[in-house]
């Protein structure tokens, strides 16, 4: 019942007991407390992390798509475009090469038709001549009459 | 037993420590012997939990002790301004140990002594199995508080600071011997009111246990027992489970106001 050694002796298992605890058990559980709460905070912000990168991606994503969209719209209004202009040239072209066409043979038939006219008029002259050598006979002289005879077939 | 003595010397018997010893160097091997069993008791079993530590999912006791840790930290942190790495680590030392201690006030008051004297033979052998109905074990760790109290003053405020608060606390000045006075009162109040409120508390929890095993003992003779041996139970049962609440409550009390008294040595403002 009195104050004795007891004491003494209690306070050094006290002191100990305090050493001990803390070293296997408060150190190491509050330690891993501690770490699972850090590991779940670091979860928390993860998952936040990850649902607002997936929240920009699918922003992203539309964005891509609805360029994709316009890109393609103008890509075959283009084409469209392309088509009927080369339609049209075509069109122009035919045209320019049907005219040239139809003006080369023009001028071909011509040459022919002048060209014709000449050998017909060189054919004349000579029947000509030789009609008016025979009639005149020796009376003429081809050299003598021949300037008067080119312009006598010039004049055919 | 209680047949065999009266009353008086039932109580006496049961409220004296098996001894080794004279005078000062007396020790209470009792108090001691169960104190320590009690404390190897901590350490293993919680060397045992140290070795299967889960970080991501704990087991069930992990849990419990975990929510314990909990909860002392929690009062650390609400009670002790500042950080200091032993607060916390005592105050859990204190609460663990304490409330086993006390637990041992609910285990039958005439169980561990019957045992004790058929294994030694003696059937007059002392033995006091609640470390904290002895004045020495409360205080001895309330002692052990007031030297860290004593300590951590001197550390955080300097000798100057220390005598300063004994000189001019609390009434200024001009009231120097009142304060000495005052202020070593208040002082040794601190290891004293902890000590002797627990060991009270305990003693008198035992003491009630005891004469409620005396209504079995001494009155229940012949058919009078059919009577006081179903009350005793009863009473028995009642105070047990109040005890249950009284043996936290002052395991808490002890942590919280050694927590709150160290606190008050690491405040420089005071």
């Amino acid at each position: 019942m009195s104050i004795n050694a007891t004491l003494l002796i209690q306070m050094i298992a006290f002191v100990l007991l305090i050493w001990f605890v803390n070293k296997v058990l408060w150190a190491p559980l509050s330690k891993l407390m501690e770490d699972r709460q850090k590991k779940i905070a670091d979860g928390l912000s993860a998952a936040e992390k990850g649902k607002h990168e997936l929240e920009l991606a699918e922003q992203k994503a539309k964005e891509v798509l609805k360029d994709a969209k316009t890109q393609a719209q103008n890509v075959l209004s283009q084409a469209e475009k392309r088509g009927s202009e080369i339609v049209e040239d075509a069109k122009v072209k035919a045209a320019e090469e049907a005219d040239r066409i139809k003006a080369s043979a023009q001028a071909e038939i011509e040459q022919e038709v002048s060209r014709a006219r000449e050998g017909l008029r060189k054919e004349v002259a000579s029947i000509a001549i030789s009609g008016a050598e025979e009639i005149l006979k020796k009376e003429v002289d081809a050299a003598t009459h021949n300037d008067m005879l080119e312009t006598l077939v010039k004049s055919i | 037993m209680a047949e065999k003595m009266g009353t008086v010397e039932y109580i006496q018997h049961h409220l004296t420590n098996n001894t080794i010893g004279e005078g000062f160097w007396t020790f209470n091997v009792d108090t001691i012997v169960v104190s320590a069993l009690l404390g190897a008791l901590i350490i293993f079993v919680a060397a045992r939990l140290g070795k299967q530590l889960e970080t991501g999912t704990p087991g069930g006791f992990q849990n419990f002790v975990e929510s314990i840790l909990d909860f002392v930290a929690t009062n650390v942190r609400d009670a002790f301004p500042g950080h200091n790495p032993l607060i916390a680590p005592l105050a859990l030392t204190i609460f663990i140990w304490v409330w086993l201690m006390n637990f041992m006030d609910l285990i039958p008051v005439d169980l561990l002594p019957l045992l004790f004297q058929m294994v030694t033979g003696d059937s007059h052998a002392y033995l006091k199995v609640v470390p904290t109905t002895d004045l020495n074990t409360t205080l001895a760790m309330s002692v052990t508080v007031f030297a860290l109290i004593l300590f951590y003053n001197i550390k955080i405020k300097g000798v100057w600071g220390f005598t300063k608060m004994f000189l001019f606390h609390p009434f200024g000045k001009f009231f120097i011997p009142v304060n000495i006075v005052m202020t070593f009162i208040e002082e040794i109040s601190k290891p004293l009111s902890l000590a002797l409120r627990l060991f009270g508390n305990m003693f008198a929890g035992e003491l009630v246990f005891l004469l409620i095993a005396l209504i079995g003992g001494t009155l229940a003779v012949g058919a009078a027992a059919l009577f006081w041996a179903p009350l005793q139970v009863l009473l028995d049962l009642g105070w047990l489970i109040f005890h249950l609440l009284v043996i936290t409550l002052q395991a808490f009390i002890f942590m919280v106001l050694t927590i709150v008294y160290l606190g008050m040595a690491h405040d420089e403002g005071h």
